[in-house]
């Protein structure tokens, strides 16, 4: 059930990137689809009642093993986060030349500048 | 109770998104982006993951920073909405269908709140031995797949100099 509200974050984000014309709405629906894939992968490592994957000096090993939840989604999601504002710079940078180049973010227009 | 405060936080993020995408005014779109993050953050907060929320905060600012410095240059903010029916409702025909498909693929998923994968139990009895980081996620990032962190300092260097070469004010031989 909580996949499926994770999908359909998803979604939405997917729905802005076919469905919006403005060029700065198809990054806001990038960023969507990436909050959404990280949320999943995060939602997939959980564990009931578990704890965050940092030993103390109190605990004793097998309770931490028991206990802990998924530390190798989160590392690569770590990653994945990092990456993903690199990528939403470069596109606003694209954006932002358009924008200069020919005076709107709306992409019908652009193509009908280019002819 | 976790699992309830879960379950608000998503559907608050599902409705922030939606206000994104159709809002009127782009500055306004850009602030409910900013409240999705923010969402998230606590979202990975409740799921135990303390290290993903601080880097989800930080990015979220600079996300904001970044989108606002691209609407703010602009000089009108409203968004014209003229659309097309027939385009929009194939696009929404496709989308349900593959939404259909993919939420068939989500029975297949372990229950939430059960699954470790293979190699985590491994990282967790191993990890303050190996690599003497008490942090897991730590140990599992700068030891374990160092080189997966290699690669993405590489990939972002790129994505940067990328933005760099394009916002540059003038070329060499103009």
């Amino acid at each position: 059930m909580i996949y499926i509200l994770c999908l359909i974050l998803f979604f939405i984000g997917l729905y802005g990137i076919f469905c919006k014309k403005n060029l700065i709405k198809i990054v806001l629906g990038f960023i969507i689809m990436e909050n959404a894939v990280n949320l999943f992968l995060i939602l997939l490592g959980y564990k009931n009642n578990g704890i965050a994957p940092i030993m103390t000096k109190s605990m004793r090993l097998d309770e931490f093993l028991a206990s802990s939840v998924d530390p190798l989604p989160q590392a690569l999601v770590l990653t994945s986060i990092v990456i993903g504002l690199a990528v939403t710079a470069l596109m606003v940078a694209v954006a932002i030349r358009i924008y200069e180049r020919f005076g709107t973010f709306d992409i019908t227009e652009i193509k009908r500048l280019k002819g | 109770m976790v699992h309830v405060i879960i379950y608000i936080l998503i559907l608050f993020m599902l409705l922030a998104a939606l206000i994104a995408l159709e809002a009127k005014n782009l500055l306004s779109s850009v602030v409910s982006i900013g409240a999705v993050g923010f969402m998230l953050s606590v979202v990975f907060l409740l799921l135990r993951a303390p290290d993903i929320a601080i880097i989800q905060v930080i990015i979220e600012i600079l996300t904001l920073v970044i989108l606002i410095r691209a609407t703010i240059a602009v000089d009108v903010h409203l968004v014209k909405n003229i659309r097309q029916f027939f385009p929009f409702a194939i696009c929404m025909v496709l989308l349900l269908l593959l939404f259909m498909f993919a939420s068939k693929a989500m029975d297949l998923l372990p229950e939430f709140g059960n699954y470790l994968s293979k190699v985590a139990p491994h990282y967790l009895a191993n990890g303050l031995k190996e690599t003497g980081s008490a942090n897991i996620v730590t140990s599992v990032i700068l030891d374990y797949r160092a080189y997966d962190t290699l690669g993405e300092a590489t990939v972002l260097f790129t994505a940067i100099l990328g933005a760099v070469v394009l916002l540059r004010r003038k070329a060499k031989n103009d």
